[in-house]
């Protein structure tokens, strides 16, 4: 049997598959287990792998010194409210796209993705102005604003795809029956494409969480994110390692935690049965 | 109500013209068919009306009212799918509540409503599911309900059965042709199965190539077909078409006899045309032979189920003198 022969061959794959998720995996755990170590031993020239004093002191000392929660609750407000500002822009738009399309919808789709290939400190000086005139620097608002831009592009091109799958004449049913556009984009569209909303929804709060390059030139004392919140914790002279890793540890716990239970919802399709 | 009227509607994707030029007057109440080959724009036609396309140019009707411009949902017509289309995240009462939440009806009125059409379509039994769960045959009934509780001014269905099996095609003709004898709304039908299209409509529209090549009830199109396009989609099976010195001795450039108006010979004596016969499909009820007539090429000819025939048999062809349909050079009935 097929089968048999290949057993060697999956267990084979399965090392490896391991293997290089652990490599993947490796830094995070040596940031989770530094965390727990005091300063001395996290710079020790003879590094420990567990901690040996296993303190919880450095997370005392990281919310001390740059409050934790203020900084949590700005990536919240700032993830969760470019996403939706970003969905509520990028619906409309990705239905225009996917069922009023013109001769020109490639070149626009193609056209919002090279703005994600220009690397962001090229635009740096403009927007870094127009922030300041606009009285938009260090403000939650302007960050969140900025947030949207730069992962509409993202937001757009998956909502797009996920529209494409959808039958067109489920949306003329709708208009047939007597459905203005917000309805039928509101109740038949967004339900039918809950999965891929929802999974647009995630990755975009994952992104807006971690984007750092915009949040930190753009910020100092009050609209900081966790992002902004780490990079206050490094220093050349490494003194602060271990605080540095709790910081990361604390920045990083929500996410990985949503990640964690969306897995499912992510993975979770809705079929069409109604279509033949 | 219910009338709806096409003037010099004109429709074309790009450089690409579809339907040159149709004008079309369809009664309060009609069962219109259109009717054409594969990609003759049929259904570019009925989204014209339905408003799910934009006319190039031309202008529609509906109770005399100018819609030429308006909204699909703004018309007033409803639209059975091919697909059926319907919402696959709501359940089946949901759908046929659909067109009634849309123009906000009370919940009372829409409670009676669906349950009145469930009833109709006897579908009260599945008024929880999702469309997932329901057979082909079933989901054709939501979408007909879904089409039937907003009352209509017209309804529109494009090939509504040509996803079924063939005997639930027979009994849901039968079952949309009642409906229009009950509810007498316009009902507009694509089809590209003559057999529906006879058998259902009042009048036919046969299109070709985006034009209208006859309208009219469909024993006008058996009877006197316009011009030979008709003369050969209408009717099964298809006439027989003779053209050359044979078609000249009737004064046309080409003649066309129908499969059921030969009398069949065996003997020499009373045969017009000879030939042999090729394949006989024997009904029972029927039996088609398919004949190579020498110098004519192959005919189909009907007869009755009774008598046998097999492979190379001599037979003898006499068309029903009163039958021939004769046309010109262009194909145009003489
Ligand atoms: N959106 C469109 N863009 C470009 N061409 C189109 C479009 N829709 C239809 N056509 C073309 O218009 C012609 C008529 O199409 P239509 O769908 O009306 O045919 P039909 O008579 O309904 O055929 P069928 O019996 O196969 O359904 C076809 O040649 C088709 O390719
Ligand atoms: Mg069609």
């Amino acid at each position: 049997m097929a089968r048999a022969a290949s057993i060697q061959t999956r267990i084979g794959f399965t090392a490896l598959a391991w293997g290089i998720a652990l490599l993947l995996f490796a830094p995070i755990l040596w940031t989770i287990l530094t965390a727990f170590k005091t300063e001395a031993e996290a710079i020790a020239s003879s590094p420990t792998f567990l901690p040996q004093q296993f303190t919880l002191e450095n997370f005392g000392a990281v919310q001390d010194r740059s409050d934790y929660f203020k900084h949590a609750f700005n990536s919240i407000v700032v993830s969760l409210g470019s996403t939706l500002l970003g969905l509520a822009i990028g619906i409309p738009a990705a239905w225009a796209m996917a069922f009023a399309p013109t001769k020109r919808t490639k070149d626009v789709l193609m056209w919002m993705l090279s703005t994600k290939m220009m690397p962001a400190v090229g635009v740096l000086i403009p927007i870094y102005l127009i922030f300041r005139d606009l009285r938009l620097l260090d403000t939650l608002h302007g960050l969140t604003l900025i947030m949207t831009l730069i992962n509409l592009p993202i937001i757009i091109w998956m909502l797009y795809t996920y529209f494409k799958e959808i039958p067109v004449d489920i949306l003329e049913a709708a208009r047939m029956d007597g459905a203005e556009l917000y309805n039928e984009i509101v109740h038949v569209l967004v339900p039918m494409a809950v999965p891929g909303i929802a999974s647009t929804l995630l990755l975009n709060v994952i992104l807006a969480w971690n984007e750092a390059f915009w949040t930190i030139t753009l910020t100092s004392g009050k609209a900081g994110t966790l992002t902004a919140f780490i990079s206050s914790f490094s220093s050349p002279q490494g003194l602060f390692l271990a605080k540095l890793s709790a910081a990361s540890l604390l920045a990083i716990a929500p996410i990985l935690l949503m990640g964690w239970f969306s897995q499912k919802q992510l993975v979770r399709g809705l079929t069409f049965g109604a279509v033949k | 109500m219910g009338s709806i009227s096409l003037s010099h509607v004109k429709k074309s994707f790009g450089e690409v013209q579809i339907i040159p030029d149709i004008s079309l007057d369809i009664k309060e109440g009609e069962f219109v068919v259109f009717v054409g080959p594969s990609g003759c724009g049929k259904s570019t036609l009925l989204r014209l009306i339905a408003g799910l396309e934009d006319t190039t140019s031309g202008t529609i009707l509906l109770d005399g009212v100018d819609m030429t411009k308006a909204p699909p949902a703004r018309r007033g017509l409803a639209m059975v799918f091919q697909s059926y289309a319907l919402y696959p995240h709501m359940t089946v009462r949901d759908n046929i509540a659909f067109p009634l939440k849309m123009a906000k009806a009370p919940k009372e009125v829409i409670d009676q409503k669906v349950e009145y059409a469930a009833r109709t379509l006897n579908l009260s039994s599945y008024l929880d599911r999702r469309p997932r769960a329901l057979s082909g045959g079933q989901r054709q009934r939501v979408a007909i309900g879904r089409a039937i509780v907003r009352e209509p001014k017209a309804f529109l269905f494009d090939e509504p059965l040509s996803n079924l099996d063939a005997a639930l095609r027979v009994n849901m003709r039968l079952e949309i042709t009642e409906l229009h004898q009950q509810l007498k709304t316009t009902m507009i039908y694509v089809t590209h199965d003559q057999v529906e299209a006879m058998t259902m409509a009042d009048r036919i529209v046969v299109l070709n190539a985006g034009r209208v090549e006859q309208f009219g009830s469909p024993l006008d199109l058996y009877k006197k077909p316009a011009n030979r396009f008709v003369a050969g989609f209408i009717g099964s099976p298809r006439m027989n078409f003779v053209d050359g010195p044979e078609a000249a001795r009737y004064n046309a450039s080409s003649i066309g006899v129908r499969p059921e108006h030969f009398t069949l010979a065996t003997s020499p004596a009373a045969g017009t045309w000879k030939g042999k016969v090729g394949v006989a499909e024997q009904l029972g009820s029927d039996t088609f032979l398919h004949v190579h007539v020498d110098g004519l090429g192959l005919m189909t000819i009907r007869t009755d189920g009774d008598q046998t025939f097999s492979h190379g048999d001599d037979v003898y062809l006499t068309p029903d003198p009163a039958r021939i349909y004769r046309f010109d050079a262009a194909g145009l009935a003489l």
